[in-house]
């Protein structure tokens, strides 16, 4: 199972800026193990952030994003107290959802 | 090409629709671009125009290809999406987010560089892309084994 994300969010008024670290491989398919083996790519294809009802932010991700992937972006009309929810898959069909509170 | 057919290639392509991510598709078709052109090609768009609107922080020399940090910051009214794209990586397109109302037009994320080469920041604002270039010279590279 997947390990968790660590999200941060913070409100400045009505902006909240959301900060996230994956724990993701992200293997490109490129490289080779010793034996000179392709190891096949894995690597998360897409994230989609809510607030509440509301999709805040939907990215489409190739395997050029770097391991243990960071994220930040920023959403109005946001809360304190509120929780961001964030969602990826990955290209194995495996997904994780981790949510946290707006500080 | 006809409206229909444009909106046709755009919903094709993910990028027409706000929620683009919420399709369980991944668009293979555009990872597997090899240039920006190609890319606004499949996306049903026109050539995209230089832009200084386009803020853009990346470092001049990434020591380690393998992890470098990219802020994007769109001045353009109305941005929609924002894209990355490596030019001598295996696949040029990093990433691509969709931005819906509310969302500011600001991005940070991380990305793998194979080589010295310019990295792009791809805007898409009222149906129209812009874009601004920056050339990142890599001292190893972050894709080989």
């Amino acid at each position: 199972m997947a390990n968790p994300m660590k999200i941060r969010a913070r409100a400045d008024g009505d902006v909240v800026e959301v900060k996230v670290l994956m724990a993701h491989v992200m293997e490109t398919g490129q490289r080779k193990n010793q034996a000179g083996e392709i190891i096949p790519a894995w690597f998360i294809q897409r994230v989609e952030a809510t607030y509440g009802d509301r999709v805040v932010l939907s990215a489409q991700w190739g395997p050029a994003i770097s391991a243990n992937p960071f994220l930040l972006f920023k959403f109005r009309h946001g809360a304190k107290g509120e929780k961001v929810r964030i969602t990826w898959f990955d290209s194995k069909g495996n997904t994780r959802t981790d949510e946290v509170v707006i500080a | 090409m006809k409206a229909a057919g444009v909106v046709a290639a755009l919903a094709a392509a993910g990028w027409i629709d706000p929620a683009l991510a919420d399709s369980a598709e991944w668009n293979k078709r555009a990872f597997d671009v090899k240039s920006l052109d190609e890319l606004i090609g499949l996306l049903g768009g026109e050539t995209a125009s230089a832009s200084e609107a386009i803020h853009f922080d990346a470092p001049d020399i990434a020591e380690n290809g393998a992890v470098v940090p990219l802020a994007i910051v769109s001045a353009i009214p109305g941005t929609e999406s924002i894209a990355i794209l490596v030019e001598k990586n295996p696949n040029v397109l990093a990433a691509m987010f969709t931005l819906p109302e509310g969302t500011l037009p600001e991005i940070q994320a991380r990305v793998k560089m194979a080589e010295t080469c310019n990295v792009y920041a791809l805007v898409r604002a009222g149906g129209r892309y812009f874009y601004t270039a920056k050339e990142i010279k890599v001292t190893l590279g972050g894709c080989g084994g």
